[in-house]
C-alpha cells in the first residue's frame, strides 16, 4: 500500500486552494484520488513514532523467536543442554553474563539467552491464538445477540455476565488439575475468559449499527440475516476488533505467564518466560540475569503491544484525524 | 391499482420491567385506507410523529402490521413472512432520508449499488460492474466512481447513489421517505428532476412522503394529509390547495410561506394551539379535536369517517364532521365544545390577521 497518491494530491490540492484560475482548480480537482478508510487510518499510523517503535519491538521478538534455534546454533548451546562446569561455579550457583553466556545461566546451567528466545515462542503463539480465538468467539456472540436482540440478547449477556464474574485463576486451577496443563489447554483457557469481554463491546457496537438507515435498506432490498450481518454490519465492526486484538495479545501473553508461573501452564523443560521466572525466584539474590531477562522480555513485549494496540486505535478514530497531519 | 391499503394499524408495544410488561401502545398508523394508483405519485404529508414514515415502512413490509391488508400488485402481502416476501421487494424499493445513513460508511459504492444484483442472484462480476455503471449513468454520476466511498460524494451525489440502488431492480413501485429533506435547497430541486424524469422514463409509481408541502406539491399527482396515525383528507393536488375541506389541512396549508410579503400580509394564518397529543394516548373522537378550531361536542364522540363531502369531487375525501367551507374564516371561529379549560386555552391564541382567505392557484 503506498500513501503517495495522497501527498501527491495534497500538494496540488495546495495549488488549488491558491489558484484562482477556474480551469486549474478543475484539474488539480481531478489529480485528488479518493482514499479508502484504512488507506487514511494507514498514513496515520505510519507517521505515528509511537506505532513504529512499537512494531520494531515485536518484528525483533517474532524474529527471535522464529529464528530460536539460529540463535542456539550461533551461540553453541542447545535448548536442553546443562553445562555443570562453565555455568556453575564452585558452589553450584548460576554465573551471570559473560561472553560465553550473554544473558548468564539457569541453575540448572542453561543458556538464559536461549530459553528467552524459545520462551518468546510460547508467549507469541500463546498470546495470538488465545487472542485470535477470543475475539472470533467473542464477535461472533457479540454480533449475533447485538443483532437479533430480545430474548437471544437476553440469553447470550447473562452466559456473558457469568463469565466475566467467574474467579478465573481458580478455574484455571481446577480445570488444569483435571485435564493436565499444557499448551492447548492454556491458550484455551485465556480464550475462554477474554471472549466475553469482546462480546460485550461487539454486542452494543451492533445494537446501535442494526439501528443505521442502511440495514434498513439492506433490509428493504431482501437481504438475509446472515447477509446483512457479515456484510453490512461486520466492515463496521473491523475497527473495533482490530484494536481489541492488538490489545488482548499482552493481556494473554501476561495470562499465560501467570499460568506457567504457577506451574499450571506450559509444562517444563519447555521453557515459558512464565516458569522461568517461577525458576529464578529462588535465585534472584544472587542471579539477577535470571530474573530481569525473561521478566523484562515479558515486560518490553507487552508494552510494544499495548503502545501498538493504543496506536491503532488513534490511527481508526477519525476523531483524531485533526491531530495529523494526514 | 398497483396498491390498497386497507385498514391499515401498527401500534408499537411499550414494556418495561424484568418480564417486559406490555404497559402501553403507540398508535403510530391507526386504520390507514389508501389506494395508490400505477403511475402516480402520491404524496403523504403531515407533522413529524404523525406514522408517515410508519405507513411506509407497513406498506414496504419492513415492519410487520398490527392489523389490516396490503396488496401490491394482485398479491397480498401483509401476512407474507420474509422468505415469501423476498421476491416480491423487487418491485417494492425504498428512497431513504438521510443520504449519510442510508449509505453503508464501509463500504465502496460499486458494492452498494451492486447489492440489489448481488441479493437477488441477477449478475456477478463484470457483468455486475457493467449494471451498476449503467445505473450510475442513469442518475447522473460519473461511473468512474465505482470504487469511491461514500463519504466521498456531496449530500445530493449520496441521495443519487441511493436513487440507484432503488432502481437497481426495476421496481414497479418506490417509496420515498423524505428524500430531499436532508438537502439544500438547490440540490431538491435536481433530485426532485431526477425522480420526475425516471418516473417517464420507466413508468413508475412514487409514494412520496415528506414535511414540505411545496415539495410535495411540486411533484404530487395526489396527495394524502396525515394527523396522529390517520388520514384526514385525500385528494387531488389542485383539488387540495384550491378546497382544502379539513380544518387541520387548512391550518397546514396557511403555515406554507409565501414569498410575496403582501400576499404575505393578506393572507389568513390559522394558528393551532398546543402541541399534537400523544400517540401513546390519542385523543377521543376525532384525533383533531382538542386543537380544532371548529370543533363541537360530536367531534369528542364520534371518530368521523373518510368520505366525499357535500360538492366536492369523487376523489376527495376528509375525516370531518364539519367541513370547512369555501371562504368561511377560520381563524374567527369558536370551537363549541363545553369545557372551561379548553375556552382558556383559545384565549390564549394570538388574535390572527383578518382578510380574505385566498386559497393560492397552483403554479
Amino acid at each position: 500500500m503506498s500513501i503517495n497518491p495522497g501527498v501527491v494530491s495534497q500538494r496540488s490540492a495546495i495549488r488549488a486552494t491558491e489558484a484562482t484560475d477556474l480551469e486549474e482548480l478543475g484539474e488539480a480537482a481531478a489529480e485528488i484520488q479518493g482514499r479508502s478508510p484504512w488507506q487514511l487510518a494507514w498514513a496515520r499510523l505510519r507517521q505515528d513514532r509511537v506505532a513504529i517503535g512499537s512494531s520494531v519491538v515485536i518484528i525483533l521478538i517474532t524474529l527471535a523467536a522464529i529464528l530460536a534455534p539460529l540463535i542456539a546454533r550461533l551461540v553453541g548451546h542447545g535448548l536442553g543442554d546443562q553445562y555443570p562446569y562453565t555455568a556453575l561455579n564452585g558452589y553450584g550457583l548460576p554465573v551471570g553474563p559473560s561472553r560465553t553466556f550473554l544473558f548468564g545461566a539457569d541453575d540448572l546451567g542453561r543458556d538464559v539467552l536461549v530459553r528467552v528466545a524459545y520462551g518468546a515462542r510460547v508467549s507469541l503463539i500463546a498470546g495470538v491464538v488465545a487472542s485470535g480465538l477470543a475475539v472470533i468467539v467473542g464477535g461472533v456472540v457479540g454480533m449475533v445477540a447485538g443483532y437479533f436482540g430480545t430474548v437471544v440478547d437476553t440469553a447470550l449477556s447473562r452466559f456473558m455476565d457469568v463469565i466475566l464474574s467467574f474467579p478465573l485463576l481458580l478455574f484455571a486451577i481446577a480445570l488444569v488439575s483435571i485435564v493436565g496443563p499444557s499448551l492447548g489447554v492454556t491458550i484455551l483457557v485465556i480464550a475462554f475468559f477474554s471472549w466475553a469481554v469482546v462480546g460485550r463491546i461487539i454486542r452494543g457496537q451492533t445494537l446501535s449499527l442494526r439501528e443505521k438507515e442502511f440495514v434498513e435498506a439492506a433490509r428493504s432490498l431482501g437481504a438475509s440475516d446472515l447477509r446483512i450481518m457479515f456484510v453490512d454490519i461486520l466492515p463496521n465492526l473491523v475497527a473495533p476488533l482490530l484494536v481489541y486484538t492488538t490489545l488482548l495479545i499482552p493481556a494473554s501473553i501476561v495470562f499465560e505467564a501467570t499460568l506457567s508461573f504457577l506451574g499450571l501452564g506450559v509444562v517444563p523443560p519447555t521453557p515459558s518466560w512464565g516458569n522461568m521466572l517461577s525458576d529464578a525466584e529462588a535465585y534472584y539474590k544472587v542471579a539477577w540475569w535470571f530474573i530481569i531477562f525473561p521478566g523484562g522480555a515479558l515486560l518490553l513485549t507487552t508494552l510494544a503491544f499495548n503502545l501498538l494496540g493504543d496506536s491503532v486505535r488513534d490511527a481508526l478514530d477519525p476523531r483524531y484525524a485533526r491531530l495529523f497531519k494526514a | 391499482m398497483l396498491v390498497r391499503v386497507e385498514g391499515v394499524v401498527k401500534h408499537f408495544l411499550i414494556r418495561s420491567g424484568l418480564l417486559r410488561r406490555v404497559i402501553g401502545r403507540v398508535h403510530a398508523v391507526d386504520g390507514v385506507s389508501l389506494d395508490i394508483r400505477r403511475g402516480e405519485t402520491l404524496g403523504i404529508v403531515g407533522e413529524t410523529g404523525c406514522g408517515k414514515s410508519t405507513l411506509a415502512r407497513c406498506i414496504a413490509r419492513l415492519l410487520d402490521l398490527t392489523a389490516g391488508t396490503i396488496v401490491f400488485d394482485g398479491h397480498e402481502i401483509s401476512r407474507l413472512s420474509r422468505r415469501r416476501m423476498r421476491p416480491l421487494r423487487k418491485g417494492i424499493q425504498m428512497i431513504f432520508q438521510d443520504p449519510i445513513g442510508s449509505l453503508n460508511p464501509r463500504r465502496r459504492i460499486g458494492s452498494i449499488i451492486g447489492d440489489p444484483f448481488a441479493i437477488h442472484h441477477i449478475s456477478r462480476g463484470e457483468e455486475r460492474k457493467r449494471q451498476v455503471q449503467e445505473l450510475m449513468r442513469l442518475v447522473g454520476l460519473n461511473p468512474e466512481h465505482y470504487n469511491r466511498f461514500p463519504a466521498e460524494f456531496s449530500g445530493g451525489q449520496r441521495q443519487r447513489i441511493g436513487v440507484a440502488r432503488a432502481l437497481a431492480l426495476r421496481p414497479k413501485l418506490i417509496i420515498a421517505d423524505e428524500p430531499v429533506s436532508a438537502l439544500d435547497v438547490s440540490i431538491q430541486a435536481q433530485i426532485l428532476n431526477l425522480l420526475t424524469d425516471l418516473q417517464n422514463e420507466f413508468r413508475l409509481t412514487y409514494i412520496f412522503i415528506a414535511h414540505d408541502l411545496s415539495v410535495v406539491r411540486h411533484v404530487s399527482d395526489r396527495i394524502a394529509v396525515m394527523y396522529l396515525g390517520k388520514i384526514v383528507e385525500v385528494a387531488s393536488v389542485e383539488e387540495l390547495y384550491a378546497r382544502p375541506r379539513h380544518p387541520y389541512t387548512n391550518a397546514l396549508l396557511s403555515a406554507v410561506p409565501v414569498p410575496d410579503p403582501d400576499r404575505a400580509d393578506q393572507r389568513e394564518r390559522v394558528i393551532l394551539v398546543g402541541d399534537v397529543p400523544s400517540p401513546i394516548n390519542p385523543p377521543s373522537g376525532c384525533r383533531f379535536h382538542p386543537r380544532c378550531p371548529k370543533a363541537q361536542n360530536l367531534c369528542t364522540e364520534v371518530d368521523p369517517a373518510l368520505e366525499v363531502k357535500k360538492d366536492d369531487r369523487p376523489g376527495h375525501v376528509a375525516a370531518c364532521h364539519f367541513p370547512v367551507e369555501v371562504g368561511e374564516h377560520l381563524s374567527r371561529a369558536r370551537a363549541g365544545i363545553a369545557q372551561p379549560d379548553r375556552e382558556a386555552a383559545a384565549d390564549l391564541s394570538p388574535e390572527t390577521v383578518e382578510g380574505a382567505f385566498h386559497p393560492k392557484e397552483r403554479a
